[in-house]
């Protein structure tokens, strides 16, 4: 379903140039639940924005649905974007529209539906997050958990072949991590929804996934099912997977030597 | 020391360049964004895709009706202060009678679509920049082009319609506001007789008078939106951003609106 070839990006310029993803290969099959993992700063969330276009690679291919997209442009790029739904870390609500309308405005946007199946349709979607009955609220009334759930009521608007989920469980209480998790697993398995998720909550990760790739600096360290990420003898991969502060991840993102920098400082 | 002063110069051109390439980069966004806007305002109705006009709906009520008041009340006041201006220099030259004249080109030409535009970009202005830069900063932006709804079409094109059209009807109700403020002062105050005062003003005034001046006012409309818009949609960052390009969005437009003012003036002078 997605096929990414040997991505590649860089940001800034001259000697300020760096590398937030290198060598990204990954296929990513229909109906199946694939997760990119990794620490902040470890290029996930870049990976995404390629995927739904947002940024241009320096090198590589992206292939989606059978079509390479990393080259369109305009309407080409519309009619990919409409295969697919996206579910932001923040909800991304229009904060002027009701819920109603937010699940609603694919619809109205891009079908010739009229406004009576277009209201069944939302209230379909919103029953499916267990949302039913919040049509009139506005996005400032709803708390952080319904708010992910009316984001992917808008996501799966229009039926979409594959759904990117950035982040869907972070700052989320235990239980609506579980209910967003099921409704991950449901989406796909039931509706052979293709899902892409991006995100750093590892018994999620590991709960929902067929395939997890994990990546450090721009690279894939591990790639596999979520047995095989979790007996994995990769160093990196254990510290993460059990969360610890020391290891060879290092706790400081500062690129200087500590003491030097002090001394530095104290000749001024 | 001759290659320090050359360095002194190489740097400073270099800087000097650097504004001048910030600046036209700044102008070439602003006409690439205007240019879409009209594209998408003009030409896609045309080629299927039409305009919606419930979103154009709101953001008529939100731009003209609601700034009603506002603008009746300043274009009222300048006409007051310019009689009493007009009539102390006027009166000196036995000339009290033409202050309806006077009052009448000034604000049909000048003042009325000049204070509308400057109060306007005050009032909605600032209001596009804080309202479409909190939706950038929020993602919402990203969220329409995901959902392949194009952001300009979605955001702009209404706002862009809802002050185009409402913009020079505010004009021509300041316009009145303001001549009326000057008839008030000049009927009461300043003693002048009514009917003396209507025929001395109808006199001078012409239907050009307010052509030009709806002219000007429909250039300030495009003026306003293009600017808060293209303020908006270049935040990157959060909260701090929203509020220095609000602040810059609103000191730009006035600018803009003031130039453009000059530059119509003088091509009206000239040529008409």
């Amino acid at each position: 379903m997605i096929e990414v070839k040997n991505l590649k990006k860089t940001f800034g310029e001259g000697d300020k140039r760096i590398t937030v993803l290198e060598d990204f290969n990954a296929h990513m099959e229909k109906g199946q639940i694939t997760s990119i993992i990794g620490g902040s700063g470890s290029g996930k969330s870049t990976v995404l924005k390629h995927l739904i276009g947002a940024y241009r690679p320096d090198f590589g291919e992206i292939w989606i649905d059978g079509e390479e997209v990393t080259q369109l442009k305009g309407e080409a790029i519309s009619s990919v974007r409409k295969k697919f739904g996206i579910m932001f870390q923040s909800g991304a609500l229009f904060n002027s529209l009701t819920v109603e309308d937010n699940v609603a405005l694919p619809m109205r946007e891009h079908t010739s539906l009229n406004e009576g199946t277009i209201l069944i349709m939302v209230k379909m979607k919103l029953e499916m997050v267990g949302l039913r009955g919040a049509e009139h609220l506005k996005p400032a009334q709803l708390s952080g958990g319904m708010v992910k759930r009316i984001a992917l009521a808008r996501a799966i608007a229009l039926d979409p072949k594959i759904v990117f989920y950035d982040e869907p469980s972070a700052g989320l209480d235990p239980i609506s991590i579980g209910v967003i998790d099921k409704l991950i697993i449901d989406l796909s398995k039931k509706m052979g929804i293709t899902s892409v998720v991006v995100t750093h909550e590892i018994p999620s990760a590991m709960r929902i996934s067929d395939k997890i790739i994990m990546l450090f600096k721009g690279k894939i360290i591990a790639e596999g099912t979520p047995e095989e990420i979790r007996n994995s003898a990769d160093p990196r991969v254990i510290q993460f997977i059990e969360g610890s502060p020391d290891g060879p991840i290092p706790f400081s993102k500062s690129q200087t030597d500590y003491g030097e920098e002090l001394k530095e400082m104290s000749r001024v | 020391m001759v290659r320090s002063f050359f360095g002194f110069i190489g740097r400073r051109g270099f800087e000097f360049t650097g504004v001048f390439e910030n600046f036209f980069k700044e102008i070439s966004g602003l006409y690439y964004l205007t240019r879409a806007t009209l594209y998408c305002t003009f030409l896609e109705p045309l080629r299927g895709k039409p305009n919606k006009w419930k979103p154009v709906w709101t953001q008529m009520e939100e731009v003209g009706v609601k700034s009603t008041t506002i603008v009746f009340l300043v274009s009222f006041l300048i006409g007051v202060i310019l009689a009493f201006q007009s009539a102390h220099q006027l009166s000196r030259l036995g000339a009290l009678d033409f202050v309806g004249a006077l009052v009448g080109v000034a604000i049909l030409r000048e003042l009325g679509p000049l204070m509308t535009a400057l109060v306007m970009s005050g009032r909605v202005g600032a209001a596009f920049t804080a309202e479409l830069g909190t939706m950038k900063v929020s993602d919402e932006v990203l969220a329409l082009e995901i959902m392949a709804l194009n952001p300009v079409k979605f955001l702009i094109t209404p706002r862009f319609l809802a002050l185009l059209i409402m913009l020079p009807c505010l004009t021509i109700m300041a316009d009145l506001m303001g001549i009326l403020g000057g008839f008030l002062i000049g009927t009461t105050t300043l003693g002048i007789d009514p009917v003396t005062y209507i025929n001395n003003s109808l006199d001078a005034m012409v239907i050009k008078d307010v052509v030009t001046g709806l002219i000007k006012s429909v250039v300030f409309a495009v003026i306003i939106v293009m600017v808060g818009s293209y303020m908006a949609f270049i935040i990157e960052g959060g909260a701090e951003m929203v509020g220095q390009n609000t602040r810059t969005a609103v000191v730009v437009s006035m600018i803009l609106v003031i130039i453009a003012d000059l530059v119509f003036t003088s091509l009206f002078f000239f040529v008409t």
